[in-house]
């Protein structure tokens, strides 16, 4: 793994695979949006109301795996201080905001015609709010600070600490008692969704890692060229410093 | 195709929601394109002065 925390490397191997993974996403996603719309059946008691599920489920997968992967990353980058690794963590961060954020309305719009209510504090509602609330904090503690290695230090050490919600949200539904459901997809026993649901849900959850990777991608390579744009410039202010200096001499 | 429109009555839950999907995922790739242009436009910027 070290060898791509290179990030001349990774330069070179993202740009290899962003148009893959960008294809890849457009694709899932255009034939995921197709199904969930159009082929996917109404449910039994929920009536067209489910096709929400399509967007709900995959962004929460996503918002969870994001922060996952902003943990790791912030371990990483803690441990052995890899190059990449806070640069990796940081382009996480928003994208997993969004994810959550995709997931909080959306299941309120779900919440409101099924269970009757917009929100409730459930364990599981909670939980998936506080990760939003993690991710927001993360950004702005990571720009809170003049030296960017102290933000992206004091951000990892949040981020860590903050990887304890992860558990929580995934097991929130079986140690208390909620109004949200348990899990239906990823559970001992196989899932309770029906096939017709369950393809349009894995093709969008499909489409939804790629768009993830890809956007990940693109924004690694944002802020390695802007870590080099950075010392291009202080080299500049170098080279200004010795030809102001030349003269004295 | 009103039929579809009104997805079973629910047709006010349904569309914001996919609507507000739509809209952040959309957002996410502007935001990242547009910094990564930036910073792009300000590297060859770099790139040029140093030549001369």
């Amino acid at each position: 793994m070290h060898r791509f925390a290179n990030p001349a490397r990774f330069m070179r191997l993202s740009e290899r695979l962003m148009p893959w993974c960008t294809a890849g996403a457009v694709g899932f996603l255009a034939v995921g949006f197709y199904l969930a719309l159009f082929v996917a059946p109404p449910d039994y008691q929920q009536g067209e109301a489910v096709r929400i599920m399509f967007v709900h489920v995959p962004a929460a997968w996503m918002a969870s795996f994001a922060y996952l992967f902003m943990a790791v990353a912030s371990a990483v980058a803690l441990i052995w201080r890899h190059p990449l690794a806070d640069l990796a963590a940081q382009a996480a961060a928003p994208l997993g905001a969004g994810f959550t954020l995709i997931c909080l309305v959306t299941g309120s719009l779900w919440g409101q015609p099924m269970w009757g209510t917009w929100w409730v504090w459930d364990a599981r509602l909670t939980s998936v709010l506080v990760l939003f609330f993690l991710y927001l904090g993360y950004i702005a503690l990571v720009h809170a600070f003049d030296d960017p290695t102290r933000g992206a230090r004091a951000g990892a050490v949040l981020a860590l600490v903050g990887a304890v919600n992860l558990p929580i949200i995934k097991f929130s539904v079986d140690w208390w008692n909620t109004l949200h459901q348990p899990a239906s997809v990823f559970r001992i026993g196989g899932p309770t969704v029906d096939r017709a649901m369950l393809v349009p849900l894995l093709v969008m959850a499909v489409g939804f890692t790629l768009y993830f990777a890809a956007l990940l991608m693109l924004r690694i390579r944002t802020a390695i060229l802007e870590s080099r744009l950075r010392a291009a410039r202080l080299g500049e202010v170098e080279i200004g410093a010795e030809t102001v200096a030349g003269p004295a001499q | 195709m009103m039929d579809f429109l009104a997805m079973g009555g629910y047709a006010r839950f349904v569309w914001p929601a996919y609507g507000v999907a739509v809209l952040v995922l959309a957002l996410m790739a502007i935001v990242s394109f547009r910094s990564w242009r930036h910073r792009q436009r300000l590297w060859s910027e770099i790139s040029t002065t140093r030549r001369r």
